[in-house]
Formats: structure tokens, C-alpha cells, sequence
């Protein structure tokens, strides 16, 4: 039963993580149809920057919130900038154009990244100190709960309830989901759907930046291809819990990791990387449209 | 200038659609304060008409409200303007609240933002019944509901203009009848300019002050509305009498 909270608490941590960057692929999804598979390098990049903002306040700060806060943002700001670059350059030019040619610019994108990425930051992993002082509480003898994992959740927590707020009261949220039912009347009443676009981007961004600095604080290395598994694990959570729906993406990614860690502290660690994809398969199979998603097959 | 006294001048408009030309050169005007209509079958191009005053398709020739050129803008932009676009097929978004719905109507700037408190209470008069289902998704409703929600969301938005898409669409008899009452009470008294395209071309006529009848592409022919009633080919092709 220990063993179980012990995983139960992990599984979490890592599924509130995977929920972040669940969400910017849920969203963009959601106003135009397309699977960011940049994504994933979005939350690299936010984790190396996050690194070199922890290089530079380390020696002027103690390891706490303010530091942390400084290095959240850092890492969430250039995210964003660069969602939002993304979407202007890679993206937008490409509306109109045949589903094919935009997929095709995706992994295009996403490849400049992960490799472009080596040229800049160098292939090699480099070790990501914390921005708090690590300290582990025992709930009961064997369970234990570390400080990084507190932050880690209540900080996800904090961001999805930020963005729920903006989604469903916010007349930016009202814009963006009149967009993902119809692009073309949204246009026709007044909504900048450009605007609308480029703000989904940078909030979608935004997140997985985050994610991809608080995933460096349990799995303190970060590399240019560290992207790319948890990329895909976040579009399986997000596929999972219905492509295009908010809450689903949350659902999905706290799933996904509570049964990555169920899996890999039961069975043998060895299988929790597949894991993500035998979901895939079977809900492709079962349910493509996912736990809450619309009754509808898309075809990406 | 005196062309205040038009809202809208349409010159020498066309659209192409690859291959197919859906508005060969139409040119018309709507005067402020009227009900002008464009009639026709199906293709004719009525839908495109409304799309590219509201700057959705590319178009050639020249838009003009109260005098000035609107070409080029954006779709945002020209509700911005003024002119509110009730698309076809009621464009309501039934994914989002009754109340939802409406509040996207104050996308078009920040007056109607300012009034949204007081232009809903004066859409509750027209449309008792959205009233009551404000927290209700907008796809519950019954199709006439999800019409007055679609023209009452355009009011939200303040229009000069008022472009209405084939408002009875697939409405039963009565409802058509309501709709048509509404439109001439928002003209009326609402004082709201009114572009109206309509394929029930005698509630439309009716209604109207003056119309046209578009053809593949063309005017065909134009008139007052009661003209048009009379006229022995609009009566024998849209108004189905022989
Ligand atoms: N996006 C488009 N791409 C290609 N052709 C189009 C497009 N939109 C309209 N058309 C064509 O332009 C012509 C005019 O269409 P439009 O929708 O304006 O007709 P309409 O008069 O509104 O018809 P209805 O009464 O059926 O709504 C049609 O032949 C249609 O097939
Ligand atoms: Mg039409």
C-alpha cells in the first residue's frame, strides 16, 4: 500500500507535467487543426533557457521562489517568443495550403530545432541545478514526498487553473473556442482570428516552457533531443483525453503518468517508454476520439 | 459629400473561384435606412456577395460605407466599421453558451462592449425566449432559437449595417413569418441599414424596399420590392407560379 501512494505521488508529479505541454498541443489543435510537432523542442528550448537564466541569477540569488520565479519566467517568455515566431513564420503562411504541407512543415520545424539546437547548446547533456533546496518529507516510514515534486505539481496546478480561467471567462477564451468550431464565422463577426492564433500559440508555448524547466527539476539534465519523448507522451495524453478538449488534455497526461510510473515500479521500468504507446494504439483502436472528445474521427 | 445617404456602394464587383466566376461585375447600392435584398437560386452567388463586403474572399472592384472605401480591410476590421455579418447557415457557435454567444457580438469595438448591458436588455424585447436559455449551449437550441440568437448576437455588435445570410433557412412557416417581423422592427426602429439575402424571395420582397435578382454571377433584374412581387418572371421562377 506504501509502495502504491509512493508511485501514486510520483505519477502525478510527472503526469502534471506532461499536462502542460498536453495542453499547448490541445489548443493549437483546437483553433486550427494541426499537430505542433515542434512542441516538444518549444519545452527544450524553454528548459535551456531556463538553464542559462539559472546560471546567470544563481550567484546573485538564494534557491527559492524569487529564483525560481526569475527562472520560470525566463524560460516561459522565450517560449513564448518563440511559439510565437513559429506560428508567424512557419505556420501562417501556410493556412491555406494542403494538410500535407503543413505536417510536412511541422517535422521540418521541429528537426531545425533538436538540431539547430546541438549546433547552439551543444549536443551534449548539461546538469540543471535546483532552484529550491531539495528537502523530503515522510509521510508515513517509506513514503516520501521531496520538495521539488511539491512545486512541481502546485505549480502546474496554479498554471492550468491560470489558463482555465482565461479559456472559459475570458472573452479571449470565448474567441478562441468559437474558433475551433468554426474558423471562417468567427472571421465573419468580428474575430482578429490572427490575433486569436498567435496568442494560442504563445499561451500553448508559454506552458510547455514551463514544463520543460520543471521537468529539468526532477530529471536535472537537459539536451537538445530531450524534447522529443516527452513530446510525443504529451500527444498521446492529449489524444487520450480527446484532442482539442482543455480538460481532456489534463485527464489524459495524469493518466498517462500515473500508469508510466504504476508500470515502471510494478512490472520493470524497461516498458514505461512504450507504455505511452500502446495507449496510442489502443485508443486509436477503441475510441480515436478520445475520453472527452467529440464523437468524431480527424484525420491528422 | 452627400453619399452619407448611401450606407453602402457595391462597384463593379467580382469574385473568382478558380475557374468558376461567381460574381461577374455587379454593381448596387443600399441607401441608408433601407431593406435592400438580393434574391436568387441556389449558386447564384448571393452568399459570396455578403462574404466579400465583408472582406472573406478576394474580390475585384470597390466597397464603399457612408462614402468610404473599405477595400482591402480585413474581415474584423469592417465589423469594426459597422457592418455585421449574420452568416448562413446560422453561424452560431453551439459549442459556447447562449450568453457566450452573444457576448463574441461585442467583437466589433469597444462601444459595443460599453452598451453590451443595455443592447442585451433591448435584445431580450425582440427575443423573449433567448432569455431564458442564456446558460444553455447554443447547439441545444431549436433552429428558429439558434436564427434569433444569430441576429441577436449581430445586434450586440451596434451594426450600421446589417448583413443577414438566408435567415429563414430551414425554418417552418410561422418562425419564417417571426423573423421577417424582427428584421423589419430592427430596420424600423433599431433604425439598422439592412442588406438581406434571401432565397424565400416573397417573405424577402415583401419586406423589402427594393431588390435585386442575381443570376449566375449577375443582376438580372431590380425593382422596389412590390415591383419585384409583380413582375411575371420573378413570379414564375421564385415565387413558383405559373
Ligand atoms: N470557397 C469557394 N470555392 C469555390 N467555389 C465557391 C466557393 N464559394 C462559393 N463558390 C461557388 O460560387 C458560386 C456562388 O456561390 P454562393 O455560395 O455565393 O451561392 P448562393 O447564391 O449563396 O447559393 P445558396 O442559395 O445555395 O446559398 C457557386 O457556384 C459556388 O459553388
Ligand atoms: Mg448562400
Amino acid at each position: 500500500m506504501e509502495e502504491f501512494i509512493q508511485h501514486t505521488i510520483n505519477g502525478l508529479s510527472l503526469g502534471s507535467i506532461y499536462a502542460l505541454v498536453a495542453l499547448g498541443y490541445t489548443m493549437v489543435f483546437g483553433v486550427l487543426q494541426l499537430i505542433n510537432f515542434a512542441h516538444g523542442d518549444i519545452f527544450m528550448v524553454g528548459s535551456f533557457f531556463g538553464l542559462y537564466a539559472m546560471r546567470f541569477f544563481a550567484p546573485h540569488f538564494q534557491p527559492g521562489p524569487v529564483l525560481a520565479i526569475l527562472v520560470m519566467g525566463c524560460a516561459m517568455t522565450a517560449s513564448a517568443v518563440l511559439g510565437v515566431l513559429i506560428e508567424h513564420l512557419g505556420y501562417k503562411p501556410m493556412r491555406r495550403a494542403p494538410r500535407i504541407n503543413i505536417l510536412i512543415t511541422a517535422i521540418g520545424i521541429s528537426l531545425f530545432l533538436e538540431y539547430g539546437g546541438q549546433l547552439v547548446f551543444g549536443a551534449s547533456p548539461q546538469f540543471f541545478p535546483p532552484f529550491f533546496e531539495k528537502t523530503q518529507f515522510h509521510i508515513f516510514d517509506s513514503v516520501t514526498i521531496d520538495s521539488n515534486q511539491i512545486s512541481i505539481f502546485l505549480i502546474a496546478c496554479l498554471l492550468m487553473t491560470a489558463l482555465q480561467f482565461l479559456v472559459f471567462k475570458t472573452q479571449f477564451g470565448r474567441s478562441m473556442r468559437a474558433l475551433s468550431h468554426s474558423l471562417d464565422t468567427a472571421n465573419l463577426i468580428g474575430i482578429n482570428v490572427n490575433q486569436v492564433i498567435r496568442i494560442t500559440f504563445m499561451l500553448g508555448s508559454t506552458l510547455a516552457g514551463a514544463a520543460g524547466v520543471l521537468y529539468a527539476l526532477a530529471y536535472p539534465k537537459v539536451e537538445p533531443l530531450m524534447g522529443v519523448l516527452p513530446g510525443l507522451k504529451a500527444f498521446v495524453a492529449a489524444v487520450l483525453g480527446g484532442i482539442g478538449n482543455i480538460t481532456g488534455a489534463v485527464i489524459g497526461a495524469l493518466i498517462l503518468g500515473l500508469s508510466e510510473t504504476y508500470v515502471a515500479g510494478y512490472i520493470s521500468s524497461t516498458y514505461r517508454d512504450a507504455l505511452a504507446f500502446i495507449i496510442l494504439i489502443i485508443v486509436l483502436l477503441v475510441r480515436p476520439s478520445g475520453l472527452l472528445g467529440k464523437k468524431r474521427i480527424e484525420k491528422v | 459629400m452627400s453619399t452619407s445617404l448611401l450606407a453602402l456602394e457595391v462597384n463593379h464587383l467580382s469574385v473568382n473561384f478558380g475557374n468558376v466566376q461567381a460574381l461577374k461585375n455587379i454593381s448596387f447600392n443600399v441607401p441608408t435606412g433601407s431593406i435592400i435584398s438580393l434574391i436568387g437560386a441556389n449558386g447564384a452567388g448571393k452568399t459570396t456577395t455578403l462574404r466579400s463586403i465583408s472582406g472573406a474572399v478576394e474580390r475585384k472592384g470597390e466597397v464603399k460605407l457612408f462614402g468610404n472605401s473599405i477595400s482591402g480591410l480585413e474581415p474584423y476590421q469592417v465589423a469594426g466599421k459597422g457592418i455585421v455579418h449574420s452568416p448562413e447557415g446560422r453561424g452560431i457557435f453551439p459549442n459556447l453558451t447562449v450568453l457566450e454567444n452573444l457576448k463574441l457580438g461585442t467583437m466589433t469595438g469597444p462601444h459595443a462592449e460599453d452598451h453590451f448591458d443595455q443592447n442585451l436588455s433591448e435584445c431580450y424585447l425582440l427575443f423573449p425566449r433567448l432569455k431564458e436559455r442564456l446558460r444553455q449551449m447554443a447547439g441545444t437550441l431549436s433552429g428558429g432559437e439558434q436564427q434569433m440568437l444569430a441576429i441577436a448576437r449581430a445586434l450586440i455588435g451596434e451594426p450600421k449595417v446589417l448583413l443577414l445570410d438566408e435567415p429563414s433557412l430551414g425554418l417552418a412557416p410561422q418562425v419564417v413569418k417571426l423573423i421577417f417581423e424582427i428584421i423589419l422592427k430592427i430596420n424600423r426602429e433599431k433604425k439598422v441599414t439592412v442588406l438581406l439575402v434571401e432565397q424565400n424571395a416573397k417573405q424577402a420582397l415583401k419586406v423589402s424596399d427594393y431588390a435585386y435578382v442575381l443570376e449566375v454571377g449577375t443582376i438580372s433584374l431590380e425593382g422596389k420590392g412590390s415591383e419585384l412581387l409583380n413582375n411575371d418572371s420573378v413570379r414564375k421562377i421564385y415565387l413558383g407560379e405559373h
